[in-house]
């Protein structure tokens, strides 16, 4: 039997505000991290090549594509799953709730890289309009709803309280 | 569970001096700044290098600065620093135009502007905008620095003038300040790479450039000569695809791709203030 060395690493992420410390491979991805050593399983693998935007959190309050970040580059930084969006008790962020007042999914699969993305934009443009909205949702796919009730819960979002809480 | 790249070691470098030391010590080894190119061809197998060497952290390859009549772009700035900054949106407006169109927000937030560069995808966006401007790479190796123009840079199909044992530290653009710029992506998808792409710069020195219109990133020689000459629009737009050989794919096969690129050079020459 023969025995393959393998490397390890630490990395230690602040995840939704919680400190998550693991010895990992140097090749882990941020997404499979986050899922088997963090436990949150919110944040989906769906195309696995940088284009769907299904597996999108924020690094240091940014949105990234979790699927195409080595867990060590985010080693000692803070990201934020959909877990972390909300007010810590099961209650909804204005994005979560505009989603679901305007129906902004279907199949669900998009949302959380959806909610991550759009929590991004009102975090940081807290009134856009509709060309912004479609603009910094230009990477997330969605094959339900054709964008429109995603347009609208974000504009939901807007007028009702914004990006709101996430940690 | 997905597609993962093969082992690696990973290596970080808290300097030019120390990533430089670590190329020649490492076997097989690749720089990884943002990973936005690296990353997807290590998770397809594409490439699968023994080390990887972590750059990103090196503060001294960040950044924009003036140093009078060129602007210095750190290799390390990320494409969405590019985009929002005063003093590229003014200097080298085309820069910050085209910086704002690649890819997505998500890869903008984590893509570099060097990593674009000596990924040299002939598809992608920045080259194109390296090439129209006359920029000029800056090359550190163990024999120092050496210069490079953006002519020069592009040897061939993912490949650039940079060695193994060598980084890309900067980017100097010559200030184009309020001359007139133009940039055509033609895509089915808003994301997605340029199936023809067309940059123009307007000014003393003018430049065309070409996206996806064969293996390197190139300019559009004849047509940047003859708009230097003062041709007319539709003259210098009928020889953009002069010389190129451009490839065929589910998208689009060369003859449309000619087609593409002479008609996004007359709107970007149009767009750049052209009559």
């Amino acid at each position: 039997m023969s025995t393959i060395e393998t490397h390890t690493t630490r990395v230690t992420v602040t995840v939704n505000g919680r400190e998550v410390s693991e010895e990992v491979e140097p090749r882990t991805l941020l997404v499979h991290f986050l899922r088997e050593q963090a436990r949150l399983t919110g944040t989906h693998v769906g195309c696995d090549t940088s284009n769907c935007g299904a597996c999108t959190v924020l690094i240091d309050g940014e949105a990234a594509k979790s699927c195409t970040v080595l867990a060590v580059q985010a080693n000692g930084h803070k990201v934020t799953t959909v877990e972390g969006v909300g007010n810590g008790s099961g209650g909804f962020s204005p994005v979560q709730e505009g989603f679901r007042q305007e129906h902004g999914l279907q199949c669900g699969y998009c949302t959380p890289g959806m909610i991550m993305a759009c929590t991004a934009l009102l975090t940081e443009n807290p009134k856009p309009n509709e060309h912004e909205i479609r603009e910094a949702l230009e990477g997330n796919l969605c094959r339900c709803t054709g964008y429109e009730t995603i347009v609208r819960a974000v504009q939901w979002a807007a007028t009702n309280g914004g990006a709101g809480e996430w940690a | 569970m997905g597609m993962i790249p093969a082992r690696f070691d990973y290596r970080q470098a808290g300097s030019v001096a120390e990533a430089l030391q670590l190329l020649v010590s490492c076997d097989d080894a690749k720089l990884l700044a943002g990973g936005h190119s690296l990353v997807p061809l290590m998770k397809m197998r594409l490439v699968s290098p023994a080390t990887l060497i972590d750059i990103s952290g090196i503060a001294e390859l960040q950044g924009v600065a003036d140093t009078g009549s060129v602007l210095r772009v750190g290799a390390l700035t990320r494409h969405r620093v590019v985009e929002r900054s005063q003093v590229v949106a003014q200097h080298v407006p085309l820069l910050a135009h085209v910086a704002g169109l690649v890819g997505d927000p998500q890869v903008r937030n984590r893509g570099t502007i060097g990593g674009s560069l000596v990924h040299g995808d002939p598809a992608a966006d920045l080259p194109s905008v390296a090439l129209a401007t006359g920029a000029t790479m800056i090359v550190t190796g163990p024999a120092g620095e050496r210069r490079i123009t953006a002519a020069d840079f592009f040897v061939d199909f993912l490949e650039t003038a940079v060695g193994p044992d060598e980084i890309l530290t900067a980017i100097e653009f010559p200030k184009r300040t309020g001359a007139g710029f133009g940039y055509e992506k033609f895509v089915r998808r808003s994301m997605d790479y340029a199936i023809v792409g067309v940059a123009v710069q307007a000014g003393e020195q003018p430049g065309i450039a070409l996206v996806n219109m064969g293996s390197v990133p190139r300019r559009a020689e004849a047509a940047s000569q003859a708009l230097a000459s003062g041709a007319a629009v539709d003259a210098v737009a009928a020889l953009a695809a002069d010389g190129t050989n451009p490839p065929e794919d589910l998208n689009a096969n060369a003859d449309y791709r000619r087609h593409l690129a002479s008609v996004l050079t007359k709107r970007a020459l149009l767009a750049a203030g052209y009559r």
